[in-house]
């Protein structure tokens, strides 16, 4: 079936609700308004307001309330709007969500599931475009997992709402609107920690995550080069094997990201991939990313902030022909001095 | 899981056997004792370099954790902060068991990983216990939200202190509560002090109560140094909880008589203000009432006093006699990223 992104997970929620009475779900204007993504649209209307439920703006507080429903028998799924929203409480999920199980021995869990938008694209401005994957990143006992589209949505939510663990799903934004088949039922499932192979190729591995997986396929047209392209469609646990596998044969790894130069999802990777696959590697780790600087407002500069394909393309054909890693564009420009 | 209770419950009877013991009010009084004890002897644990870290000592606050674990039921849950020895052996774990995991031994309630701040045991409905100020507020309020969600006869208490209540969490936990009426108890123990700063250098208001009222909530400020007034509040709101009455926030006014933490002698307090409040320590009170009452004798008391002490020497003795929390302890109960 083909839908839009924010309809399969629409249609996640629903099937994990169906099947599973504890499944509650919460955040702000997600019931009567159908969410402001509209991806909790009907939700309302089929499971009622004691299990759908709207929320003050409160974010630690409705965060923490999950917490602790989620510990005592429920395994709620919230709705942080923008991801920039989960600054206020990150708290409960980095230091209590995550270590909940670990700081009761066991006894109590804290299967929750926080969904966020993410990403630029959209013109919301510097406070309502970031990604902020890593924010989640060095956290013991989180997960967290990046759709790229309709039907990796669909089936990770379902993954998510499923997990033991607390698991975060930061949601590209910019592809609620976008539609692709959609594989609907158990067999659509996506287990946590698993990456996927778009594309066959032997001189390049390009990884890219949520956005940047469309950009790294399209970035694979025309060339001179083939490209093994991965969605890695989970960060934490991402899959090292089918990383280290490709790069094994490809002998080159580009992460294509949506994140700033520094410390962006990518630095993890190509650290991993350097050291594990070092005699392998032919060339330089390339990190493909966006410049050091907020995401910026007018549509001309966002688009330029974002790495777009034609630039991956030529960023790759020079590592390919060189070996060698050529400097991001706002070097060259010389926007730095 | 909560749910998956029943053998759990087997294994930890000796928890269950110590709650149901403060129905008898001489047992209450027992227990304030073993608090009082045990936190002196941590005390003096640490500063004679026993235990690393840091600790947070309960004395002085004793009739709080009393009156709070006589009145609730071990189904119910129950949220704390790093200052929650007192509370936890209050509820029914066991001296061992919370020893044991200050001093980073096997035997510890989460098996040493945890120490003095975190303690958590299900068998009683103890959450684990958040070291940040304010952070089990919200989580008690969705405890709640579990019960009244899947329709269980249960309801959840946060217990903090006064500073508190200046953070966000409480503000927010204590609003999401009163708009979904969850059957929630939030209980500030008024200590006056903060941290190491007095109540009135760092908050808007003297009396914690007061802020129930922006959250149309009922509230009540009661003698924390009184058992029977605490679990008679504490049961006032219970009932209002399990009833669909919504959430309550009870005040109960006490003192710290440590500082903050084990580093802190509490220099800044004004002087004379710890011997006012000695003369109403909640352990004398509640001996005088029970003499009063005819349930106990001074010659009883005094040796009720004697074998506690003893009883907490062999403790201490036995727990540092038993092995240190392995390392395997930390690989457990936690995801894995997979790093290798």
């Amino acid at each position: 079936m083909k839908l839009r992104m924010r309809q399969a997970i629409a249609h996640a929620l629903a099937d994990e609700m169906r099947q599973d009475a504890r499944v509650i779900i919460m955040g702000e204007d997600i019931a009567a308004a159908g969410g402001p993504f509209k991806t909790s649209e009907g939700l309302l209307e089929e499971f009622g307001p004691n299990r759908v439920r709207d929320t003050p703006i409160s974010e630690m507080g409705f965060l923490g309330a999950a917490v602790g429903a989620a510990a005592t028998g429920l395994r709620p799924v919230v709705e942080i709007m923008f991801v920039e929203f989960l600054g206020v409480a990150l708290d409960q999920l980095v230091t209590e969500a995550a270590k909940f199980r670990y700081l009761s021995g066991g006894a109590y869990g804290a299967p929750l599931v926080v969904r966020a938008s993410v990403g630029s694209g959209l013109g919301f401005g510097a406070q309502h475009s970031q990604t902020l994957e890593t924010w989640l990143y060095a956290t013991p006992g989180l997960k967290l997992v990046v759709p790229s589209g309709a039907r990796t949505a669909y089936g990770l939510v379902r993954a998510a709402i499923r997990d033991e663990n607390p698991v975060a799903v930061f949601e590209p934004r910019v592809l609620y609107a976008e539609r692709e088949e959609v594989v609907l039922g158990e067999s659509g499932i996506i287990p946590i920690g698993t990456g996927e192979i778009l594309n066959k190729g032997n001189d390049v591995t390009i990884v890219g995550l949520g956005q940047t997986v469309g950009t790294a396929l399209a970035a694979t047209q025309s060339t001179t080069w083939t490209a093994d392209v991965i969605d890695l469609r989970s960060l934490i646990p991402w899959d090292r094997e089918m990383v280290c596998e490709s790069v094994a044969r490809t002998g080159r790894l580009v992460l294509v990201e949506e994140s700033p130069f520094s410390g962006g999802w990518g630095t993890e990777i190509a650290s991993y991939v350097a050291s594990e696959c070092f005699s392998e590697l032919k060339a330089p780790v390339l990190r493909i990313t966006c410049p050091d600087v907020p995401v910026p407002y007018p549509p001309h500069l966002e688009k330029r902030f974002l790495p777009s394909s034609e630039y991956v393309r030529e960023q790759i054909d020079v590592l390919v022909s060189t070996n060698k890693r050529d400097q991001p564009w706002w070097v060259k420009g010389g926007y730095l001095s | 899981m909560v749910g998956k209770g029943g053998l759990l419950v087997m294994i930890k009877s000796q928890q269950l056997q110590r709650r149901e013991s403060l129905n008898d009010p001489v047992s209450r009084w027992d227990r304030m004792l073993e608090i009082r004890y045990f936190e002196d002897r941590i005390k003096e644990l640490f500063a004679e370099g026993l235990v690393h870290g840091t600790t947070h000592t309960y004395q002085g606050q004793e009739a709080i954790a009393i009156g709070i674990a006589m009145t609730l039921r071990p189904t119910d849950n129950v949220c704390c902060t790093y200052r929650s020895h007192g509370i936890a052996l209050a509820l029914g774990m066991t001296t061992d068991s919370v020893l044991g995991e200050i001093m980073g031994r096997a035997i510890g309630s989460i098996g040493g990983v945890g120490g003095s701040m975190h303690l958590s045991d299900a068998s009683i409905g103890l959450l684990p216990t958040s070291a940040i100020v304010g952070g089990g507020i919200p989580v008690a309020a969705g405890a709640a939200l579990s019960a009244q969600v899947l329709g269980e006869d249960r309801c959840a208490v946060a217990v903090f202190g006064d500073g508190a209540s200046n953070i966000g969490a409480f503000h927010e936990g204590l609003n999401l509560a009163s708009v979904w009426k969850l059957p929630v108890v939030f209980i500030c123990e008024n200590n006056v002090y903060g941290e190491y700063s007095r109540i009135n250098l760092t908050t808007s208001v003297e009396d914690i109560s007061i802020r129930a009222e922006s959250y149309s909530m009922p509230t009540e400020i009661i003698d924390g140094q009184s058992v029977d007034k605490v679990a008679q509040g504490v049961a006032r709101a219970v009932e209002r909880a399990r009833s669909g009455g919504g959430p309550t926030l009870l005040e109960c006014k006490t003192y710290r008589y440590s500082g903050h933490s084990r580093a802190d002698a509490g220099l800044y307090r004004p002087a004379g203000e710890l011997e006012e409040w000695l003369k109403r320590d909640p352990i004398d009170l509640y001996e005088a009432q029970l003499i009063e009452a005819g349930l106990l004798s001074k010659e009883r008391a005094q040796t009720i006093r004697q074998e506690i002490q003893e009883r907490i020497a062999q403790l201490v003795e036995r727990v540092m006699a038993s092995p240190l929390a392995d390392v395997s302890a930390m690989f457990r109960n936690i995801s894995i990223g997979g790093g290798q």
